[in-house]
């Protein structure tokens, strides 16, 4: 069990809503920890569109996904967070009162947070893999089909089916070859989007006869109580053939689902949080929500409003976290104590 | 104005007005076509546009571009008429074109 960590706020999300969260929290002097399933910070701008070009930030003609992410992780270097990636925030327990609340959040990875309030910027929701639409596919789930991969050695002597075309589809190749009984490579066409010298060590490993390389669809599966005995598969030309196999590994990309926030006690209209205007605080004293997760009467899903969300959310939690103390308002541009906080001063 | 029409997975056709200039896509979406989702809004970034061109009209739409292809291996059931709505532009020789959506997206 790892140890509880005692914070001002925990942040649900490294979308770029959160992200500048952590910045205007930062220059009040709030302590933070973000929490993200992704490996990586940056939200649907990294995970969706890196490359694409985003052409209403304010003061940015253009700027791409990944441009924006990077610009908004320097900005908020400074004042160091703690970031905790490939974890996704699980329960919420309320334990203080509406004066001065306190939570703890649980993360499925069995890490505890202590903290005074808590800022769900969860976006569409938590990235989670793609279920291909296979009739029966639920039964082998967690037992022989397995959407991410945990522990290799499960993979020993196994007939392992990964299917896809991209970097993890090919990754897993790689790394499973050599352990497993023999592995099969499953995907649509004969191009693959992996980085080439993965697509080439593959190609490498069918042409010795290590591995196979199939193109096709899978119609159905075969097998019982939840395990896997075969999958069938449909090829271009209409024939199909059924593949030997004891355990599959689907890879077909990420789609955001609400998941566990629906569990937390929240108001929730159409599986968005809705919030007030004037520090975007939920129904629950204490939890604010940002970004495209939150709605409100004229709510638009861009950035732009996520940026104001997160400045306004930022000032009533300052308060939950220093009773006390009177938030004066200061410019960044002449502020010599907000220059210092920066670094800069 | 070109019509376009969309045919769902139960075999209901539903004609729509389209735009010139506009995407397959925004046709759909405008006129509350079901089965097609679009989450992405029109990026090429989620495949949950995904339709079945009616062979006639294959030579008319073109090819997918290899970004769109890619984004094809996120779709189910890929048919070699497979095709993103977002990535097909209205032009007058689109006027009676024919789609047909898949039961899931995504
Ligand atoms: C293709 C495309 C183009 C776009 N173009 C524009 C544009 O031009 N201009 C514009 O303003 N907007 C644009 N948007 C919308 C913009 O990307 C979103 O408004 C923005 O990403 C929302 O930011 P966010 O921080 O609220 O959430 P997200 O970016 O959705 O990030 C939320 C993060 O929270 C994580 N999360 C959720 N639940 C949990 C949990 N329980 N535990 C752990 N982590 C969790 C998710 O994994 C995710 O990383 C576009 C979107 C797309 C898809
Ligand atoms: S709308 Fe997302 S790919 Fe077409």
């Amino acid at each position: 069990m790892t140890e509880t960590i005692t914070t001002d706020v925990v942040i649900v999300g490294a979308g770029p809503v959160g992200l500048f969260t952590v910045f205007e929290l930062g220059l009040l002097d709030v302590r933070v920890h973000m929490i993200d399933i992704l490996g990586k910070p940056g939200g649907q701008c990294s995970e969706l569109y890196p490359e694409k070009p985003i052409y209403d930030i304010p003061g940015f003609p253009m700027v791409t996904g990944q441009g924006l992410v990077d610009n908004l992780m320097e900005q908020c270097r400074p004042f160091s967070p703690t970031f905790h990636y490939g974890e996704m925030v699980e329960s919420v327990e309320a334990l203080g009162d509406a004066i001065s609340p306190r939570f703890l959040v649980r993360t499925d990875a069995g890490q505890v947070f202590d903290t005074k309030s808590i800022i769900i910027a969860a976006g569409g929701g938590s990235f989670q893999p793609k279920k291909p639409p296979i009739v029966g596919i639920e039964q082998y789930e967690g037992k022989s089909v397995f959407y991410a991969v945990r522990k290799m050695d499960a993979f020993m002597g196994k007939k392992v089916l990964i299917v896809g075309g991209g970097d993890s589809a090919l990754d897993w190749v790689l790394n499973l070859h050599s352990l497993a009984e023999r592995v099969t490579l499953l995907h649509r066409r004969d191009a693959f989007r992996a980085a080439p010298h993965s697509v080439n060590a593959m190609r490498d490993l069918v042409a010795s006869g290590s591995m196979d390389l199939l193109l096709g669809q899978i119609t159905s599966l075969k097998g019982a109580e939840g395990q896997l005995s075969g999958a069938v598969v449909k090829h271009d030309d209409g024939t199909s053939t059924e593949v030997d196999c004891n355990v599959m590994l689907p890879f077909f990309g990420l789609t955001m689902k609400l998941g566990p926030i629906a569990d937390w006690g929240l108001n929730l209209h159409e599986n968005l949080v809705p919030v007030d205007t004037e520090k975007f605080e939920t129904n629950v004293p204490g939890i604010f929500a940002i970004g495209d997760i939150n709605t409100y009467p004229g709510k638009l899903k861009l950035i732009l409003s996520g940026f104001h969300e997160g400045a306004l959310a930022a000032q009533k939690v300052t308060r939950y976290v220093y009773p006390e103390k009177r938030v004066t308002f200061q410019y960044t541009t002449s502020s010599t104590s907000l220059q210092r906080k920066l670094g800069v001063a | 104005m070109p019509k376009i029409t969309f045919i769902d997975s139960a075999g209901t056709a539903r004609d729509v007005e389209a735009e010139q200039g506009s995407t397959v896509m925004e046709s759909a979406v405008r006129n509350g076509i079901p089965e097609i989702e679009a989450e992405c809004g029109g990026a090429c970034a989620c495949a949950t546009c995904h339709v079945y061109v009616e062979p006639d009209w294959l030579e008319a739409t073109g090819k997918a571009e290899p970004m769109e292809e890619d984004m094809l291996d996120f779709a189910f059931e890929v048919k070699p008429n497979s095709r993103l709505s977002c990535q097909i532009k209205v032009r007058p020789n689109l006027d009676g074109l024919t789609v047909r959506t898949p039961s899931r997206q995504g």
